[in-house]
């Protein structure tokens, strides 16, 4: 039998029960669904976390104690703001560092209150981070200088504390200590569901008054340049070491960060397509078993081909076609199905989505391979049928 | 006759089946040869191994013993893909219930062993629709089995098993699903494509008239030939027609044979009789009327009727 004539066979026997061929589709169609679309939503953070991590700015780098490894415990900080003086003079220009010392703190004005990240600064994070404001201005160096209790708050600070009135010039309460809002950051939104927003800069001597402590926890420095940031970061972490003989420093750029987050964010897709993958096996199951059922209900029609010349391949690729056809058409409704989601996902929800072609592949390739492989044991059921019991069967 | 090599040869051939675990031999020992433009009908009693033999002849089934020679193949040196390749070249089948694909207009019906055989869509629907015209359905080629008389289905398979021009038209009970006009008709074409073509026809009936009309008359009890009426009418391929006893056909009784069938093994073979095995299901098929009954099932070789 010419193959033309088998798909052609194989659809109208797709034809002749179109509920049960539509409801077997469906388990593969919600299976490749599934996979497009989570796999959407993995790729999709990854990239939006990507770009929040380049859109700290570029040629950034981050001196902490310790080593950025997953899975390495914090180090406490033995850094001190005269560690940071060290580093300028490596850097050479104050401009570009940045440090921080953070807490969490309720933040409280008037009967409102919000728990929030305080942040200890300099005047240059706007510069080095890449921030802007919406209103008012940030710290200067004399508010770091003098230890003023001036703060700038995130959009989201913002909102919680001033839901009605402009926070410019008002006072908030840190940790028990009044501080006056001089600016209010352009909101920044979230990132793997962190609100960028919750937050609060203040001038790190300040601070570090607050909590009475002489530390900082790191410093960030933008390089002048892409080609010598290692070799900047080499420097900074040797005159650390030179300070601090007992603690490790690391330097880390944008681009380490982003290959760990990558790798991250990379097995949490994965771990998502696995288990809408095995979705896609149950509707494979589903379409094993609904062969089987058509096999032995036509049963007759098996009997009658081979009587008139079918040979066992005949029918059996027949049957074969029949099931890949099941899933295959399935696989492309999935496709589609599981593309419309992603976008509608990715238009109407905080949640990101990108489609990639992959991942079209790949569902599209395993929904025929399914088609395949639970399609093969029906069909070999159907191809050694012997004709004289078929021909009987009711 | 003697001269034109057989269509068909079987030699001594048996067949015996394994039903859990116990022996059952349907056919023990049948000779028979049937030759190009052969008229045979085939009786006997329900279990006397007639539709064991039909599917051996067909090429359906292997026999267990003997040899077994179908249009010069010698079946037991086929695999089951050859076995399929020569019943799409050498044989016909009409069966009692049609076996028309549902769904299927006639036409693709009728073409349908020329898709085996890689016959084009175009010439398969010509080759279809002229047989189709032969059996007097040439008006009929796109209506499905459903939109069609029992008489009418018949012949579409008629037209199906002749398609392919084979050397045999096997047909069993072909006449036992339909009322006796229309099985009278069938039988009629069945008998004139046989004269036309020279197409061997061999069919297994109940009916003692329908058996009298054939050339040879091959009578089967507890799975051997007792009786082969194959000498004297043989010469006279073309006027073998209308025997008067058929001819007030609406009156012809089929159960003259099923109902004397279980009856019978008292006879010369009676011996042999309970050694086929078929015990309780005998009695009840053989009297149940032999033109309204589906072939069984189970039983290997009761679906004659």
């Amino acid at each position: 039998m010419r193959i033309a004539e088998a798909w052609r066979v194989a659809l109208d026997a797709l034809r002749a029960n179109r509920l049960r061929s539509a409801l077997t589709m469906l388990g593969v169609i919600i299976g490749v669904a599934s996979v497009v679309l989570l796999v959407a939503i993995g790729t999709g953070t990854k990239q939006q976390v990507e770009q929040q991590v380049e859109g700290l700015g570029s040629n950034l780098l981050l001196v902490v104690p310790g080593k950025i490894e997953v899975g390495t415990a914090p180090v406490v900080s033995p850094l001190t703001l005269k560690d940071v003086d060290a580093v300028t003079r490596v850097v050479g220009d104050p401009e570009r560092v940045a440090v921080t010392v953070a807490s969490g703190a309720t933040a409280r004005a008037g009967a409102r209150s919000d728990f929030t990240t305080v942040q200890g600064v300099l005047e240059t994070t706007p510069a080095v981070f890449t921030r802007s404001l919406a209103r008012g201005r940030y710290l200067t160096g004399t508010d770091v200088d003098t230890s003023r209790r001036v703060a700038v708050l995130g959009d989201s600070v913002a909102r919680a504390l001033f839901p009605d009135r402009d926070p410019l010039g008002q006072q908030v309460t840190l940790a028990g200590v009044r501080f006056r809002v001089i600016g209010v950051f352009a909101p920044l939104g979230q990132s793997l569901g962190v609100d960028r927003d919750d937050e609060v800069h203040v001038p790190v001597t300040a601070a570090q008054r607050l909590w009475g402590t002489q530390r900082v926890d790191g410093i960030a420095v933008k390089a002048p340049d892409r080609e010598r940031i290692d070799e900047l970061g080499e420097r900074i972490v040797a005159e650390l070491n030179r300070r601090h003989p007992d603690t490790e420093f690391s330097a880390v750029t944008q681009q380490q960060i982003l290959g760990v987050l990558g790798d991250i964010l990379g097995v949490l897709t994965g771990v998502l397509a696995a288990i809408a993958g095995i979705s896609l096996l149950v509707g494979g199951v589903g379409v094993s078993n609904i062969m089987l059922v058509s096999v032995r209900e036509r049963t007759r029609e098996i009997g009658l081909r081979k009587a008139v010349g079918a040979r066992p391949r005949d029918i059996g690729v027949q049957f074969l076609l029949e099931a890949v056809l099941l899933t295959t058409i399935g696989g492309v409704t999935g496709m589609a199905l599981g593309v419309g989601t992603a976008l509608l996902v990715d238009a109407l929800s905080p949640i990101p989505a990108a489609i990639t072609w992959w991942s079209l592949a790949l569902a599209f390739g395993v929904s025929a391979a399914v088609g395949i492989v639970f399609g093969v044991v029906p069909a070999q059921r159907a191809g050694r049928l012997d004709p004289v019991v078929a021909l009987r069967a009711e | 006759m003697t001269g034109s090599p057989p269509a068909i040869e079987a030699v001594d051939v048996s067949r015996t089946y394994q039903l859990d675990g116990v022996s059952v031999e349907a056919l023990r020992g049948v000779s028979l040869t049937v030759r190009p433009g052969d008229y045979v009908a085939l009786v006997g009693p329900s279990g006397s191994g007639k539709s064991t033999l039909m599917h051996l002849l067909g090429g359906l089934d292997r026999p267990t013993g003997g040899r077994l020679v179908i249009g010069g193949r010698d079946v037991n040196a086929l695999s089951p893909p050859e076995m399929a390749t020569l019943r799409n070249e050498t044989i016909g089948f009409v069966f009692q219930a049609f076996h028309l694909l549902p769904r299927t207009s006639a036409v693709e019906n009728v073409a349908l062993p020329l898709v085996y055989r890689g016959v084009s869509a175009r010439q398969r629907r010509e080759r279809a629709a002229a047989m189709l015209g032969r059996v007097g359905l040439g008006h009929r080629l796109d209506h499905r089995p459903n939109q069609m008389s029992g008489g009418e289905q018949q012949r579409v398979a008629i037209a199906r098993a002749l398609v392919t021009e084979p050397t045999v038209l096997l047909a069993d009970e072909p006449t036992g699903n339909l009322d006796s006009v229309t099985g009278a008709a069938v039988l009629e074409l069945l008998e004139r494509l046989n004269a036309e073509s020279g197409v061997a026809l061999v069919m297994v009936t109940h009916d003692q008239e329908v058996a009298a009309r054939a050339q040879r008359r091959i009578t089967m009890r507890d799975g051997v030939v007792v009786a082969d009426s194959a000498a004297h009418d043989r010469p006279l391929p073309v006027d073998h027609g209308r025997p008067e006893t058929l001819v007030p056909a609406p009156s012809a009784e089929p159960r003259s044979v099923s109902g004397s069938g279980p009856g019978h093994p008292s006879g010369g073979s009676g011996g042999a009789a309970g050694a086929t095995g078929r015990l309780p299901r005998e009695p009840g098929p053989s009297h149940a009327g032999a033109d309204t009954r589906e072939p069984g099932r189970g039983e290997p070789e009761d679906g004659a009727t």
